[in-house]
């Protein structure tokens, strides 16, 4: 008997907040990254555990197209972070205000 | 007579426009002259309409419609009778004698070709004015003199006090044309028409009282543009102007438009109740104000000016009692006698290098003995000398107005005309008598050139004869001639049959011998030197009355007072006013919206975490908000 879709719910929510505070509250720009990957998967864990409750292969055939999406956006994501650090001197979120002029 | 009429107006019209485009490129001979010609067959023609005059019959022609305006039908057209041709000969033949003395007066003037261009365009627009067959033709050109008047007035204008004579004869004239534009309105709105000739031939099927609101509203205008009393105070200021002009537009031409304007619109001031003693007594009181000022100021030109405005005066009141062609046959002397004493005058300055103040003149006859001559003629005339022009037509108001019966008229009028006699006799003796007292080291006076000379001998010879068209009294040929035109008046149907009779020739030798009298006071004073007169005691004596006399009645204190400063604050007022109120609107709503922006501005940081941050808690307020309602 597997655990109620509450819980796995409830556990996804957790994991988003955690991620949604880091991107909030962390200065350093990977943190920050990491932290959305956190929140990305915090969604496939909702997602899964809906496709189990109805009882679909929606859910799973989603997580797997995110995935895959994530690991492209990982990529151009650490690309432009690099290039980033590498023209600013610095990984500080802080400092990268340009679009306020 | 169709054929040629417009050609008169039109040829001062040509000289206008090459003298004013062209006028810069051509030599100062080729415009004066061209101006000149203009003029003369404008003066030709005006000789052949008056030949040619049909008595029976009033030629009224429609030129062009200008405005057709459903009911609101104005044309531009010529209403030629009498009337019109004499003020055309009038206009037209001063104009000519002071344009050919221009030619010499103006020579060497840096505005020469400018002085000829305004001259003829002045000349338009007066034979214009003189011609309209509608009260708005009349009304436009009334505006188009005074505009030229302006800028002659104002002809130096690099001087600061010509300049201000120009805006403020402008602007008085404005007070007066502010009622005749309301008098044009309201012909309009009683008759439906401005034509002369439908306004007139219902003259009297309409009610009185409108009337004379009509007239007098008309009267206002003619009140400005005659300078009559309270509106007089710009004449004398426009002596600023070059003397040519003073002669043919504050003399001779212009200025008698305002009586013109009553003479022409008779039938309306006949059918009106009561205006016609507006006019009576708004001309006596200025022939006595222009007379009483003229007796002590030492200006040459403004004691012209005040006489003009007195002359005036006199054919006011001469149209006041119905007198129509004795106001109209002192219109038509006093155009030559006085152009012939302001062009004297013109010569006097010119050979004494532009003085104009007669203390510092004095013993010039031996040095100009042609201006003595003229301009004794001219003096003679003015002051009612028989046989002289003035004599004819000034003593013909006063006889009237004794014989009519208005002894009070005829009191104040003949005091008046001993003023006028005392006033241009001390003139003459100041000027031309007596030794000199400019300094004769550096001045040399001389004999003006002959173009000139030969303007001041003509206008001397019209000065002669100008009068006997109007003898005997009141049967004269200018009566005959002028008959038609006041048919309603109270001439056509007077008792009295008018000629050499013993009552007229009593009033004659009353009136001579009043000129006399003045003129003898004059030379007592002022060339005999009589101790017992002489005018610094009496000056003394009579101090209050001679302070008020030499501040001309402190009418320009008052108006300065009462108009000119009150309009001034409220201008600074009214200014401030849009500065700060109306502006301050305007840049206060630019500034707030500057303000918000500037303080909306601080919530972009440009930091991505405030961003997130707002739209993190926008979600979760956004879900909650699901969350609750549902």
């Amino acid at each position: 008997m597997s655990p109620p879709l509450e819980w796995y719910l409830l556990f996804s929510a957790a994991l988003f907040s955690i991620g949604l505070v880091g991107v909030l509250v962390r200065r350093h720009v990977l943190i920050i990254f990491m932290s959305v990957e956190l929140m990305l998967n915090a969604c496939n864990v909702a997602l899964v555990a809906f496709g189990r409750h109805l009882n679909t292969l929606t859910g799973q055939n989603f997580v797997v197209f995110v995935v895959t999406v994530a690991a492209a956006e990982a990529a151009v994501g650490l690309g432009l972070i690099l290039a980033l650090s590498r023209h600013k001197d610095t990984v500080d979120v802080g400092e990268m205000d340009i679009l306020k002029h | 007579m169709e054929a040629y009429l417009w050609i008169i107006p039109l040829a001062p019209l040509i000289a206008f426009l090459v003298n004013f485009l062209l006028g810069r490129r051509m030599t100062d001979a080729a415009t004066g002259l061209f101006a000149t010609g203009s003029v003369a067959v404008s003066l030709l023609l005006s000789v052949l309409v008056f030949v040619q005059l049909d008595p029976e019959h009033v030629l009224n022609i429609e030129l062009y419609s200008w405005i057709p305006s459903g009911a609101f039908q104005v044309g531009v057209g010529a209403y030629v009778d009498q009337l019109t041709s004499l003020m055309l000969l009038v206009v037209t033949s001063v104009s000519l004698l002071v344009h050919v003395y221009s030619i010499g007066y103006m020579r060497g003037d840096s505005g020469y070709y400018r002085f000829f261009s305004y001259l003829p365009l002045f000349t338009f627009s007066m034979l214009m004015l003189v011609l309209s067959n509608n009260f708005l033709q009349l009304y436009v050109f009334w505006e188009a003199v005074g505009v030229c008047s302006y800028l002659l007035i104002g002809f130096w204008y690099t001087r600061a006090s010509a300049s201000n004579a120009a805006m403020k004869a402008f602007i008085v004239n404005r007070v007066g044309d502010f009622g005749f534009g309301l008098g044009v309105v309201l012909i309009f709105v009683t008759f439906g028409t401005l034509a002369y000739a439908d306004v007139f031939a219902r003259a009297e099927d309409v009610a009185a009282g409108t009337l004379t609101v009509i007239t007098l509203l008309l009267f206002m205008g003619s009140m400005g543009k005659s300078a009559q009393w309270p509106l007089h105070t710009w004449l004398p200021d426009a002596m600023e102007g070059p003397t040519p002009v003073s002669a043919l537009i504050h003399a001779a031409t212009m200025v008698t438009a305002g009586v013109y304007l009553v003479a022409r619109a008779n039938p309306l001031f006949e059918a009106a109740a009561g205006t016609l003693t507006v006019v009576a007594v708004v001309g006596l009181v200025t022939a006595l104000l222009g007379a009483t000022i003229g007796l002590v100021q030492n200006d040459i030109k403004r004691v012209m000016a005040y006489s003009t405005i007195s002359q005036l005066g006199y054919m006011f009141f001469a149209l006041g009692m119905g007198a129509y062609v004795s106001a109209i046959f002192h219109l038509f002397t006093h155009a030559f006698f006085k152009a012939l004493l302001f062009l004297g005058a013109g010569s006097v300055m010119h050979g004494l290098n532009g003085e104009t103040d007669m203390r510092r003149m004095g013993g010039l006859r031996r040095y100009m003995p042609q201006t003595f001559a003229t301009l004794l003629i001219g003096s003679l005339a003015l002051a009612g000398v028989p046989p002289l022009a003035g004599f004819w037509s000034k003593d013909e108001i006063l006889g009237l107005a004794f014989i009519e019966h208005q002894y009070w008229i005829y009191g104040l009028g003949t005091l008046a005309s001993f003023f006028t006699a005392f006033y241009i006799t001390r003139l003459m003796a100041l000027t031309f008598l007596g030794s000199p007292r400019f300094d004769t080291e550096t001045i040399h006076p001389h004999e003006s050139p002959r173009s000139m000379t030969v303007s001041l001998w003509t206008l001397a010879g019209l000065s002669v004869v100008a009068g006997f068209v109007g003898a005997p009294p009141e049967a004269g040929f200018i009566h005959r001639f002028l008959a038609p035109v006041f048919e309603h008046g109270p001439e056509a149907t007077a008792e009295h049959a008018g000629g050499f009779t013993t009552e007229v020739l009593l009033l004659m030798l009353t009136a001579t011998t009043v000129s006399v009298l003045g003129i003898v006071l004059g030379l007592a004073v002022y060339a005999w030197r009589t101790p017992a007169l002489d005018p610094a005691v009496w000056g003394r004596r009579l101090r209050p009355v001679y302070n008020m006399l030499v501040h001309k009645y402190y009418y320009d204190e008052l108006y300065d007072s009462l108009f000119v400063r009150t309009s001034r604050a409220l201008g600074g007022g009214l200014w401030r006013f849009d500065a700060r109120v109306v502006d301050g609107a305007v840049n206060g709503m630019a500034r707030s919206v500057s303000d918000t922006g500037g303080t909306m501005r601080r919530l972009q940081t440009g930091l991505v975490g405030n961003y997130a941050l707002a739209i993190s808690l926008g979600l979760v307020a956004l879900v909650a908000y699901l969350f609750f309602q549902v």
